[in-house]
């Protein structure tokens, strides 16, 4: 589902639609959402967990983690306070380790397509899968935004998407007895060529280059399809589709030695991998600043009471992009969270190297 | 110092003074050349700061790197002569250095 203007009240988020509501399932209550679980949103999880704050994690990755996972698990990074060198996964899994004990529910592959405030303050929040959850505080972690996969710099491609050019494959039917042409060189191209070809009328596969980053022995296996005719394997970039109607008929390649050529295809699968767009989030009727969420520096809170902000999407002045600035963020949040979620519970500032109940609640008292 | 020439698609210039040891995306980051994004900061990570480098100045900046041929993979309209700006290191023999940025980035 897709926030559009229409439906923006008059606080400026998200209403639904009775027929919309009806086709939601089951309902998810909970103290928190927190949409994004990379690392800021993975240590929100621990500072709302000291305060007894129960969360949910929305992130349209298929694993937590973020940027450290997604785009550079292998790498080190030296700025963490106290690690002197840790990897993005590394990172990522001392994270997950340190909120285990908070027992955070993850909804990955999802992204939130909308946020409505409800007559008694609590916020019902929906996912693109059509997943709902009532929130006493939302918490956008988002990031940079949502991962989307790129698009190619191809004029008009936009008629064909949806239609013809896909770039995720949801039902492998869809593609039965079509002339598809694969683009890219990882994993995501290989692995779609192999598993399309026995279905597929024709299979190009297209690479700027003779090298592939996928796995080996799917490139093995792609090589001897080639060399049985069974595929085709094209190195060069597509400059031009042609067709009616978002109905493609033909893509035109230029091949690496500057030759043009007409290539019969009626399915376009393009993998050019992920990047990162701010998506609906320009939607909830949030102040922004140059598209990020403006938020105080006492509550990191947004222009909407109950709906936090905290890591790279959000701005104040002298933002830092750190993660070590989001951790922060998160511990100052969480305390004003707390006001929201349990308005009634006084919170008592406390240390875990000393405090014996938040010891008990992380398990080691 | 090197001066570095970074040309964007619609043509404007931007002359930018770069100190010896720097990549060539953080001197565009710094002074807010646009479409060289660096989503990843330099990581090598996500090909979003692909530059063509002058055709004068393909030999001098050098060949990319294996990771930062993979990386390529990931940008758009990639010719023989595109790199990773974060992946340019500049040194005194890169004084004069012309860079386009890609279409797709501008």
């Amino acid at each position: 589902m897709q926030a559009t203007s229409e439906g923006l009240n008059h606080a400026g988020l998200f209403m639904f639609t009775e027929v919309q509501r009806s086709i939601m399932s089951e309902i998810i209550e909970t103290d928190v959402v927190i949409i994004g679980a990379g690392p800021v949103g993975l240590f929100a999880v621990f500072e709302l967990g000291l305060l007894d704050i129960r969360c949910h994690l929305i992130d349209i990755l298929d694993k937590p983690g973020g940027q450290c996972a997604e785009l550079y698990p292998e790498k080190p990074i030296y700025d963490i306070p106290g690690f002197p060198i840790i990897t993005g996964q590394g990172l990522t899994d001392n994270l997950l380790a340190q909120a285990k004990p908070f027992a955070p529910t993850f909804h990955l592959g999802e992204m939130v397509a909308g946020i409505e405030r409800l007559e008694d303050n609590r916020f019902r929040v929906v996912t693109d899968n059509d997943k709902a959850f009532i929130a006493k505080a939302i918490v956008i972690a988002a990031g940079g935004g949502s991962f989307q996969p790129k698009r190619p710099p191809v004029p008009g491609i936009d008629a064909y998407e949806g239609k013809s050019v896909h770039y995720s494959v949801r039902k492998m039917e869809a593609f039965r007895d079509h002339d598809i042409l694969i683009v890219g060189g990882g994993d995501s191209a290989l692995d779609w060529t192999l598993n399309l070809q026995p279905l597929a009328r024709s299979v190009t596969l297209m690479h700027r280059r003779d090298a592939f980053r996928a796995a080996p022995d799917s490139v093995n296996k792609m090589r001897a399809l080639a060399e049985a005719g069974q595929l085709k394997l094209v190195f060069g970039q597509v400059t031009g589709l042609e067709g009616d109607d978002g109905h493609m008929t033909h893509a035109v390649i230029v091949d690496n030695d500057n030759q043009e050529h007409r290539l019969p295809a009626t399915r376009m699968l393009p993998f050019f991998g992920l990047t990162m767009k701010l998506g609906p989030i320009a939607e909830w009727g949030l102040n922004l600043h140059e598209n990020l969420i403006k938020v105080d520096t006492e509550k990191f809170e947004t222009s909407e009471p109950g709906i936090f902000s905290i890591g790279d999407i959000n701005w104040y002045p002298g933002k830092l992009k750190l993660i070590l600035s989001g951790f922060h963020e998160a511990a100052l949040m969480a305390q004003a969270a707390s006001r929201v979620v349990n308005p009634d519970k006084k919170v008592l500032f406390q240390y875990t190297t000393s405090s014996t109940s938040l010891q008990k609640k992380l398990g080691v008292a | 110092m090197a001066k570095i020439t970074y040309i964007a698609f619609n043509g404007t210039v931007y002359d930018i003074e770069a100190r010896e040891g720097t990549t060539v995306m953080e001197n565009a980051v710094r002074n807010s050349v646009p479409g060289i994004e660096a989503e990843c900061g330099g990581a090598c990570a996500c090909a979003t700061c692909h530059v063509y480098v002058d055709p004068d100045w393909v030999a001098a900046t050098g060949e990319p790197q294996p990771m930062e041929e993979d990386m390529l993979d990931f940008a758009q309209d990639v010719q023989p002569n595109s790199r990773l700006s974060c992946q340019i290191r500049v040194t005194a023999a890169l004084d004069g250095l012309i860079v386009r940025i890609p279409e797709s980035q501008g």
